[in-house]
Parts: structure tokens; sequence; C-alpha cells
């Protein structure tokens, strides 16, 4: 189903290095048109110089990366993108209505202001200067900045950083409409809750290289871990011998254990405990397929 | 997968701009440019306020007495000291901090049309060198009985509007040079020492005889050249001082581009 045209933007395997730091090893990375892909990775991981490059800001030293099949320092390509950047500190004298009205100008069919000024919840501060808004207000005008164009490709680099939970859930819902007008988008974040709230596929980068792309279930499948809670008298010590079991610890007056075989291990517990009470089986999150992936790399590179 | 075709092409994909709107960015950036600047007092007001202070005392109340020509000469000094600084400081600290603070890679990573980012910042310089001008020469005419004719007045300001690109040059490359806060000290020990060698606060006659043979090392020298030449003090040589500015400018400029595109 997916071809060749439905790529928007992709890394074919770039190569990067700063000085001896070898900051990309490799990396393939293809984005489909209309879809949400989160970029997971601990810091120095490679993300940050992944966007670089498909913004054109840096040129890989071997590989190619290419926005809409073009160069992406070629500015009919950044034309049909938007960006929102980690730091970047905009004019504070500005009002944002003015740095609404400016960045819109640079693009050929931009959204009236009133809609992006809706679309980011921004609309009670468009008379504001942008020194004088919180950090999370500067986010959310930062983010209306990036749809402003109408892109078809969005950019966001740790959008949610240092917004309040419904701060936050706001600006996912906005993602959300984003995706549903079909505009492609990338994200980097650290909040694993977000690649998992709005994500359809999900790349996990360390030192430079890919470790894993896919769904969102198919990274949780990738680590097939189960926790099992239950209010039991038996010995932590004792279950975490057990086959199949990866371990075992109390946690007040229950028993936790982590399995990547549930069935088995709950058919013992349930034989070895009949007042066994209170019992709760569940899938490992995203967070911990995330750190399992990442520890494995560690190990190896010790190894 | 099912074999439903769906029609692809929902989202615009005509991305050519049109040339209305090109221009209308440049524009855009412009304004902008120059409405920050204006709300921006700490960066307006040492601009505005120094030379027409240095005028005012040292020019007009100091030497209320002295001949015509010393009077042209001061406003000629002045002029020229305060079409320094917003080229300078108006292209450098800003460039500085804006390289630090991630505006410049942000700019970078938009489709602003090239080049609107400098445009925009020396339309600003111009226009504050233009406003400094027309300051002083409101006080030499009013105050300090400085007779010029219109037409003298006309070239100094086109003098003084020109005349900050050069600095607007040397402002960007100092501005590739140096990160962040540390650009307007730096820029100052080149500024007000440039100035007093080239004979801007005392005239260069005044100053020790080694310190006028290498006065033409400095930019400011040939733009106050130019400046007495505007207001007729001075004869023959305006072309070499011109050609000498418009050097200096270009080889500035392409050192400066050449590091922005290298290092960002």
């Amino acid at each position: 189903m997916h071809t060749q045209t439905d790529a928007v933007a992709r890394l074919c395997g770039v190569v990067k290095r700063y000085g001896h730091l070898m900051a990309l090893d490799g990396v393939d990375l293809v984005l489909r048109r209309g879809e949400l892909l989160a970029v997971l990775g601990p810091n120095g991981a490679g993300k940050s110089t992944s966007i670089s490059l498909l913004l054109g800001l840096i040129r890989p030293d071997s590989g190619k990366a290419e926005l809409f099949g073009m160069d992406p320092q070629q500015i009919d390509a950044r034309r049909r993108i938007g960006v929102m950047l980690q730091s970047a500190m905009l004019p504070p004298t500005l009002r944002v209505a003015e740095l609404l009205r400016l960045v819109a100008s640079y693009y050929p069919h931009p959204r009236p202001l009133k809609e992006s000024a809706a679309l980011a919840g921004i609309d009670d501060l468009l008379n504001h200067p942008y020194g004088k808004l919180s950090g999370g207000q500067q986010r959310r005008v930062q983010f209306a900045l990036a749809l402003c164009g109408r892109p078809e490709l969005v950019f966001l680099d740790e959008p949610t950083v240092g917004m309040d939970i419904d701060a936050r859930r706001k600006l996912w819902s906005a993602m959300r409409n984003l995706v549903a007008e079909g505009c492609s988008v990338v994200l980097t974040t650290h909040y694993l809750e977000e690649a998992e709230a709005l994500a359809q596929r999900v790349v996990v980068m360390a030192k430079g290289r890919v470790l894993s792309e896919g769904s969102v279930d198919a990274l949780r499948a990738h680590v097939p871990l189960a926790r099992i809670r239950c209010a039991t008298d038996l010995d932590a010590e004792a279950v975490a011998i057990w086959p199949m079991v990866n371990a075992a610890q109390r946690d007040g007056d229950r028993l936790v254990i982590h399995t990547s075989e549930p069935e088995n291990v709950l058919r013992r517990l349930l034989d070895a405990d009949a007042s066994l009470s209170a019992l709760e089986v569940q899938r490992a999150g995203l967070a911990e397929a995330f750190t399992e992936l990442t520890r494995d790399d560690e190990q190896q590179e010790a190894a | 997968m099912n074999s439903v075709s769906v029609p692809v092409s929902v989202t615009p994909t005509v991305t050519g701009m049109s040339t209305r709107r090109v221009i209308g960015a440049y524009l855009a950036e412009v304004r902008s440019e120059c409405l920050r600047y204006m709300r921006a007092p700490a960066f307006m007001l040492p601009i505005m306020l120094l030379p027409t202070m240095f005028y005012l005392l040292f020019g007009v109340i100091m030497n209320g007495a002295a001949g015509a020509d010393t009077a042209r000469y001061l406003l000629v000094s002045y002029g020229v000291f305060g079409v320094i600084s917003p080229g300078l400081f108006g292209f450098g600290v800003s460039l500085a901090l804006e390289r630090d603070g991630g505006l410049l890679t942000y700019k970078r990573a938009l489709p602003m049309p090239p080049g609107a980012y400098l445009l925009g910042k020396m339309l600003m310089a111009m226009a504050a060198a233009a406003v400094v001008i027309l300051m002083l020469l409101g006080m030499a005419l009013a105050m300090g009985h400085v007779a010029l004719s219109l037409q003298q007045c006309a070239l100094l300001l086109l003098t003084g509007v020109l005349g900050v690109l050069p600095f607007c040059a040397l402002g960007m490359l100092i501005g590739t040079l140096i990160k962040g806060q540390g650009a307007p000290g730096m820029l100052n020990l080149i500024y007000l020492p440039m100035s007093f060698f080239s004979g801007l606060w005392v005239p260069i006659n005044l100053l020790p005889k080694t310190l006028q043979q290498i006065a033409p090392i400095w930019p400011s020298y040939h733009l106050h050249q130019l400046g007495l030449a505007a207001l007729g003090m001075q004869h023959g040589g305006a072309v070499r001082h011109f050609v000498v500015l418009v050097g200096f400018a270009v080889v500035s400029f392409i050192i400066a581009t050449r590091r922005l595109r290298r290092y960002g």
C-alpha cells in the first residue's frame, strides 16, 4: 500500500560526525504522508541532529536527506513545512499577532490569523508582547507559528516541555486536529506517554542509530513483558527464582512480578496460594519497552 | 490491505510563491525588525542620546562663539559618531544574541526569503542613522546657528544613511565572531577607540602626528572626510574615500557571510 511516493521526508544512510563524535551512524528514516511519527531516545541519541538534517540546517557527511523529494535547503521544500524548535528566543517586544503575521508572510497560502490562533488556543494572547508570556503560553505561540503557514509537515521538537498537564492535553488535541487535516507530524519527546497517546509510529534512537521502528504496539511487543500484582503471603525471594520470572519484589502488602510469560506464572501462582487476592495483570508500557531497548544497547556496547 | 482507492491529494500541492507575496515577506521582516527595536529603549536610547548630548555639549554650548567652520566640522564629527553605532550595535549585538538564543537557527529553518533577515537589520540601521542625522541637523540649525543650504543638509543625510552600511558589515562580522552577551563590550572596545583615533571627538589635527598618519586605516576616518565634503569643507578625494568605504564594506560582508554559512 505504502509506495515511495508516500514519503514526505526521509533520511537515507545518513552519517554525521562532529569532530570525533559520531552523531548519526547510518540512519534510515521515512516519514509518510498524514502520519504522526514520534522519535524517542535519550539525550545525545541523535534526535536533534536528525531533525536539523531534515530542516537543512546541517548537511550530512554521507547519505541523503530529503524533504518532499527535494534538498531541504531548497526554499520550495521548506515552504511546505512548519517548525517548532526546542530553544528559540523570539523577539520579546513583538506582540503575538505581529509574530504570527510575520511567519505567515513566508508562506504561499497561510491560514488566516484567527484560525491559527484558535487551533493553538491563543486567541486571548494576540495583543500581548511575547516576552511577557509564561513559558507554557510561549510554547503555544510557537506551536501556532508552526502551523500558521498551512504546512503539509510539521516538526515539533520537545513541544510540551515546561507545560502543565492541562496545557499539554490541549496541545495534544491540537496535534490530533492537525493530523486529522492530513498534516504529517514529526515529534521528538522525552515523555513516553506523549508518544503513546499520539503516535502512529515510533522510532527509538540511541547513540546515533535507529534501534527500533514500528507502531506503538509493535514496540511494546518487542519487549514481551507483563507485570503481575497481587496480595499474597508468598515469599518474594522464593517467587523470584521460579522459571520465567524476571523479577519479583514486595510493594507494601502486594507482591509485584515481572515476567515474559504471564499465563504460566499465573497458573503456578494460583496453585501455590489459594487465598491470593487483588490480582492485576498489566502489559508493559512504552516506558518499560523503551528502557529495555536502550539498556540492551548499552549491554551490547559493553560486551 | 483493501483495494479501495483513496483520492490522494487533499492538501494543496501548489507551492510556488507569487512575487507579490515574496515582496510582502521582505516587507514584513523589515517592519518587525524596526518595530522590535523601536520598542526596546535599552537599545534605542544610547544610539539616539549619545551623539546628540555630545553635540549639544561640545558643539553647541561650549563652542557658541567659535567660527562657522568649527561648528560645521563638529556637526560632521558627531554625525559620523552617531551613524556608526546603529550599524555596529544594531547588527553586531543583535546577531550575536540571536545566534546564541536560537532565533537565527529558527529563521533558517523557516522559509524566510534569503537575505530578508539581513535586509531587515540593514534598513533598521539606515532608519536609525537618518533619525540621528536629522536630530543633529535640527539642533545645528536651531541652536548652533550653523549656516547650511538645503542641498548640504540633504547631502549630509545621504552620507549618514549610506555611511552606516560599512559599519553594518563590520558589526555583522563581529557578530559572527562573538556569541551572546560578550558582544556589546567587544563592540564598544572597537567603537570608542576608533571614534577617537579617527578624529571624531578631538579634531584630527590636534592628535599626535603618528595618530594622524595612521588615521586612514579607520573606516570612520573616510566617512568623516565624506561628511566634510558634503558640507563643502573638503575638496577633492571624495571618490577615494567612497571607494575605500565600499571596499571595506564588501570585504567585511563577504567574510561574515562565509562565517555565517559555515558556522551558523
